[in-house]
């Protein structure tokens, strides 16, 4: 496991064409990381028949609102808190 | 065009007749390639839809009245069920969200209709369509105020994406005025959506 709880990250902003659990909302942006939950199978690989091996770490990433989306929003803030796999998270920027 | 760089389509959940065709299609494939045997998306379905929030809710009410079983619960839900003999379902983690005064939990998967089946049931028809999908992550409080649950502003709201392999499940805070309920009377006021975070459980009837 790379990186540790509180530690601000950045997700990767690449595209990707096949199947990926990396919402684009999330893309490029920078969150904290809450969790980590433990290692589960690539889906990347797997959706395509494939075993998914090396299983990947997952981890529980918060982002605040306002770091996702300019446009202002009625009421208070808010956090969403995503399920990201290690290799689309990368050193804060 | 507008000025910035995404398009205002209106979001719809696109043509179903033409995804019944597809699903059929597929089904049909993955047996004759010896994926599947016949019978066993029904069977599936069968499964899926003989679950109900009555299993969610019991595990619910259970942690109301059992401060133990409650830190368990959010310890580790997936072994929580099994201790008190229900199926939660093949997702290798099950994470329970403890709802307060002052933390607000919801669930959504943007992705698809990540949700769990095994707890609550098949998801609501709003669970899956793409106007709660992107609005619940943009404007929660907004989604929230047309379920007619108002979130203060002074409340740390949490919305939760599940877009992996982990599956969310909301544990509501106890309605006032419940304390000479039984577990099974309580477990008839949690609502499934008040285990996706939408709603409060339904108020106690009047003695």
């Amino acid at each position: 496991m790379t990186y540790r709880v509180g530690e601000p990250v950045t997700v990767a902003a690449r595209a990707h064409s096949g199947h990926h659990r990396t919402p684009s909302y999330i893309k490029g942006k920078t969150g904290r990381i809450e969790g980590v939950h433990a290692r589960f199978r690539n889906p990347e690989t797997r959706a395509y028949g494939d075993q998914g091996l090396p299983e990947m770490p997952l981890y529980l990433v918060s982002f605040a609102r306002s770091d996702l989306w300019p446009e202002p929003c009625a009421g208070g803030g808010h956090r969403v808190y995503v399920d990201v796999f290690e290799h689309w998270l990368e050193e804060a920027k | 065009m507008n000025d910035h760089d995404h398009d205002h389509t209106p979001i719809t959940n696109g043509d179903e007749r033409r995804a019944g065709a597809r699903a059929r299609a597929l089904e049909e494939l993955l047996v004759e390639k010896g994926v599947l045997r016949p019978g066993e998306i029904r069977a599936g379905i069968d499964w899926l839809v003989s679950r109900t929030p009555a299993d969610g809710a019991r595990l619910v009410a259970h942690a109301w009245v059992d401060p133990e079983f409650k830190q368990q619960l959010l310890a580790d839900a997936r072994a929580a069920a099994l201790e008190l003999g229900l199926d939660p379902g093949p997702s290798p983690v099950v994470v329970a969200l403890e709802n307060t005064e002052t933390v607000h939990h919801m669930v959504v998967c943007t992705l698809c209709s990540c949700y769990p089946r095994a707890l609550l049931g098949p998801p609501p028809a709003w669970y899956k369509s793409l106007p709660y999908r992107s609005r619940a992550v943009s404007d929660p409080r907004g989604v929230l105020a047309e379920f007619g649950l108002a979130i203060g502003d002074d409340v740390d709201l949490r919305v939760v994406d599940s877009t992996a392999d982990i599956r969310y499940l909301v544990i509501p805070r106890r309605p006032a005025g419940t304390d000479e309920l039984s577990e099974d009377q309580l477990a008839a006021l949690v609502t499934r959506d008040s285990m996706i975070g939408v709603a409060q459980p339904a108020a106690p009837a009047l003695a």
